[in-house]
């Protein structure tokens, strides 16, 4: 699996955030986007997941094949909010997500447990701290299958310990063959990822 | 899709859901028309299904707004908008909307009975007005879902969805009031407003998914 951005440009309301951006990730890459506030991270990784429209040049998602037909159905979107429900437990949370999303991979209990988050799934997930919530949205990853994570400040609240957890796992989705792309201010610890850097060029 | 299901009817009915709200406006509108009548039982009963039927068309715009707020609050509605591949949106919104109607939609058309002796109703009245609203409200709702796609970006949307909504729920108010008094009023039929009003919801049960799904995928920012 390919994918490919060929001077893509993105826009928020009429007005362009970005343009020329180009990479090519082979799977088993991750590329790490950063730059300052408003650069257009964050519009980036929505432009790559299809919620925005492509506004210039093109994004291309080569041999998908059918289970992967585009970017949408290949990725997993991880955004500032963790999509998940305060009123539902956070095994509720993950079961939901799971069915709904489709080609299983993890149960929710063992997603939680990757995450170090066992025997807490009962909880609501509104009990939870902020570090739990990114750690429980962080479990929403390994629930289904998908090539391609899209991550969104991803390590937002966790702690050092959760970090460490979290660029294991991010290295081990490399090495199965997944694309990530990571929009950060920190550093995550994936070693022999590309970077890009926003708002410089521009 | 069943989980989805699920899901929705799960928060509807926990705390916060809502799912009482409109059965609470729905009694309060019923018990303060007849003070505001005055004890005429004829006038009451004649009018009945009518306020019946609008009262229950009130409740059912008020839970509108948050059908997809809440879900794009906390970020849910982005990924029901990327699993387009694999669950079509509007099937997601379908059964969004179905979930609505059953956790907040259905407990005004079991109210409705009970608020009907409150109109000094006729049994075979009161058992035609609720029938014609258990077939008419999904229509209210899958109405509701486009507009509440539309208005899903406003922090205030609620009377802006009922504003968009309202005129075109007319054509399902008319028929299911007309079947109503059908069943009653001797010479008027009952079976043919009846029977249009169920099309005017197997119809809206395809358009108004779609046309909210629309809205959904352009609404995004």
């Amino acid at each position: 699996m390919r994918l490919i951005a060929e001077n893509l440009g993105g826009e928020r309301g009429g007005e362009a955030v970005f343009s020329g951006i180009n990479f090519a990730l082979e799977k088993g890459q991750a590329l790490i986007v950063t730059g300052p506030n408003g650069a257009g991270k964050s519009t980036l990784l929505r432009v790559i997941a299809g919620l925005l429209p492509v506004a210039a040049g093109r994004l291309l998602i080569e041999g998908g094949g059918e289970d992967f037909p585009s970017v949408a159905s290949a990725c997993h979107y991880l955004g500032h909010q963790n999509a998940m429900k305060t009123a539902l437990s956070v095994a509720e949370n993950l079961r939901f997500w799971r069915d709904f999303s489709g080609a299983d991979f993890l149960s929710a209990e063992e997603a939680l447990e990757t995450v170090g988050l066992d025997g807490i799934g009962h909880l609501p997930f509104g009990y939870l701290s902020t570090g739990q919530r990114r750690r429980a949205a962080i479990a929403k990853l390994l629930v289904s299958r998908r090539p391609l994570w899209l991550l969104d400040e991803p390590t937002a609240g966790l702690d050092k310990a959760s970090e460490e957890r979290f660029a294991r796992l991010m290295t081990e989705h490399c090495g199965e063959g997944g694309i990530i792309i990571a929009a950060t201010h920190l550093p995550l610890g994936l070693e022999g990822a590309k970077a890009l850097v926003m708002g410089e060029a521009v | 899709m069943l989980a989805l299901f699920l899901r929705d009817i799960r928060l509807s009915i926990r705390a916060g859901g809502g799912a009482l709200t409109g059965v609470i406006f729905f009694l309060a509108v019923i018990a303060t028309i007849p003070f505001g009548v005055g004890p005429d039982l004829n006038l009451l009963a004649r009018i009945g299904p009518a306020i019946l039927w609008i009262g229950a068309l009130l409740a059912c715009l008020l839970g509108l707004d948050r059908l997809f707020q809440a879900d794009r609050e906390d970020g849910s509605l982005d990924l029901l908008v990327l699993g387009n591949d694999r669950q079509m949106l509007a099937l997601t919104v379908l059964t969004k909307c179905l979930a609505h109607w059953a956790g907040s939609v259905l407990p005004l058309v079991i109210a409705a009975p009970l608020l009907g002796l409150f109109m000094n109703m006729e049994p075979i009245g009161i058992g035609a007005t609720a029938l014609t609203l258990l077939v008419g409200t999904p229509a209210i709702t899958f109405i509701g879902a486009a507009g509440a796609a539309v208005a899903v970006a406003l922090p205030r949307g609620g009377l802006l969805i009922s504003v968009l909504v309202l005129p075109l729920t007319i054509p399902v108010l008319i028929f299911g009031v007309s079947a109503s008094y059908g069943a009653v009023a001797n010479p008027d039929p009952f079976l043919q407003p009846f029977l249009i009003l169920a099309a005017l919801t197997l119809f809206l049960a395809v358009l108004g998914p779609v046309a909210a799904a629309l809205a959904l995928r352009h609404g995004t920012d």
